[in-house]
């Protein structure tokens, strides 16, 4: 598994009287297969998160994934980070699935028979077999974050993050995702209010006001996290 | 406008889908400039013949021209009767034939053409602007992305729509534009850090 490894980072939003530190201090290793993200609206998840892959770049401390720097190395990074965030609508930037499901690998050089050759195969791993040449937008919502999933992960990333890919889903759609998941070889970091999404992790932390509150089993965290929002 | 009676691609073997994209975009073309030079009403009902003669031959379903059809009619016969009042029928069969020959040719281009195929002509023809910075693949992602939107903007319309339906609203244009303009911006904001996600700012 990739070392994910944030050291001292700090970062705020706005500037002046509007200043608000989001993220507070942060300092954690991650190198397990399956790592949750929990806590409160608000509390500095989708910061911490936006980190892993250059989307935001902390104010102060460094973020490496195996030792590359994700504000210097960006492009690199990028290239081994997938990310699934929670509108599957936004993400998709061809009009048909499987024309989505190729842009990535085009962008990449690959040849015309690869792409093909890979596209199809990722068509059938996600359960999109027949919809390849179906417009994206007349998917469920749940096919969406499928596509959405397979787009990124046809790219072979090696680490996958996920920003709450269930939120906008129903029971069978979140189930759909929850087993496209699990099923996963790479390194998987989910951020989700769906707590029952993080049975069977190796590691959950709990986010409050922007710092890590508490950082273990998804039993524990999940029954500290219970704590925090009854206090 | 209803979120069907946008043209999508259809798969199909026919000889209007087989022909390469450069070809279709090239003859849209065409038509386009042969149609501002030659109106008159016997010249623009040889154009719209042609361009129906055309969707039989791709072997499209009678609904997806139909529905065209329909959408324009919106457009096309208010135009119609402001032309003949204020001009002549000539002049009124002339503009309107014309711009709705070239709506449905359009339309048949999309139906039968690939957003990828179209993307590839761009980027060849877009070649030479490298020269002056301009980097090609990126003007046809715009073109990718532009297509892709119309149907993400139609289906927050309907959203919008329906959310006022459902609390009752009365609709008023102001109480449907401004929020579809603002899920519009969500929706740029959102789809330009998937897109720097998916590596496309590097
Ligand atoms: N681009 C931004 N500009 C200004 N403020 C921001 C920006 N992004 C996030 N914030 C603020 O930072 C704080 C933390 O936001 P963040 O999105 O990280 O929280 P979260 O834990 O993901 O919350 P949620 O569960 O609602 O998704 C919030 O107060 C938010 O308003
Ligand atoms: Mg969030």
């Amino acid at each position: 598994m990739p070392e994910i490894r944030v050291t001292e980072v700090s970062h705020a939003f706005g500037d002046g009287p509007a200043r608000r530190l989001v993220l507070r201090d942060v300092d954690v290793t991650l190198t397990e297969h399956r790592v949750g993200i929990v806590g409160a609206n608000g509390s500095g998840k989708s910061t911490f998160v936006r980190l892993l892959n250059g989307l935001v770049h902390p104010d102060s401390g460094t973020v490496t994934i195996d030792g590359r720097d994700t504000v210097r190395d960006g492009r690199e990074v990028r290239r081994r980070v997938g990310f699934c965030f929670t509108d599957p609508d936004a993400q998709i930037v061809m009009p048909t699935v499987a024309e989505d499901i190729a842009f990535g690998l085009r962008r990449r050089g690959l040849s015309k028979d690869e792409v093909r050759a890979r596209t199809a195969a990722a068509l059938t791993a996600y359960g999109l077999d027949g919809h390849a040449d179906h417009p994206a937008h007349l998917l469920s919502g749940g096919q969406k974050q499928l596509l959405a999933l397979a787009s990124v992960l046809v790219t072979e990333p090696d680490l996958l993050v996920l920003d709450e890919p269930t939120t906008l889903l129903d029971l069978r759609n979140a189930e759909m995702v929850r087993r496209l998941v699990d099923g996963l070889a790479q390194q998987v970091v989910l951020v989700t209010h769906h707590l029952d999404l993080l049975d069977g992790f190796d590691r959950v932390l709990v986010f409050d006001e922007g710092r890590i509150v508490h950082d273990g089993s998804p039993a524990h965290a999940v029954a500290a996290y219970r704590t925090l929002v009854a206090r | 406008m209803a979120l069907t009676a946008v043209p999508l691609f259809l798969p199909g073997s026919s000889p209007v889908h087989r022909l390469g994209a450069g070809a279709k975009l090239l003859g849209l073309l065409g038509t386009g400039v042969a149609l501002a030079v030659w109106r008159s009403p016997w010249q623009v009902g040889l154009a719209l013949a042609l361009v129906l003669a055309l969707h039989a031959v791709a072997r499209l379903p009678l609904r997806v021209l139909g529905r065209q059809v329909v959408g324009l009619a919106w457009v096309a016969v208010p135009l119609l009767v402001v032309q003949w009042v204020l001009a002549s029928w000539q002049t009124g069969v002339g503009v309107v034939g014309s711009f709705v020959s070239l709506v449905l040719l359009a339309g048949l281009v999309t139906v039968t053409t690939r957003t990828t195929a179209m993307v590839d002509v761009v980027v060849r023809v877009c070649g030479w602007l490298r020269r002056f910075g301009v980097d090609p693949e990126r003007v046809g992602l715009m073109l990718a992305l532009g297509i892709r939107s119309v149907h993400v903007v139609l289906g927050l319309a309907q959203e919008v729509r329906e959310a006022q339906y459902a609390r009752g609203l009365r609709s008023s244009p102001r109480a449907f534009a401004v929020p579809l303009l603002v899920r519009s911006l969500r929706h740029a904001d959102r789809l330009g850090e998937a897109l720097s996600a998916r590596g496309v700012d590097d």
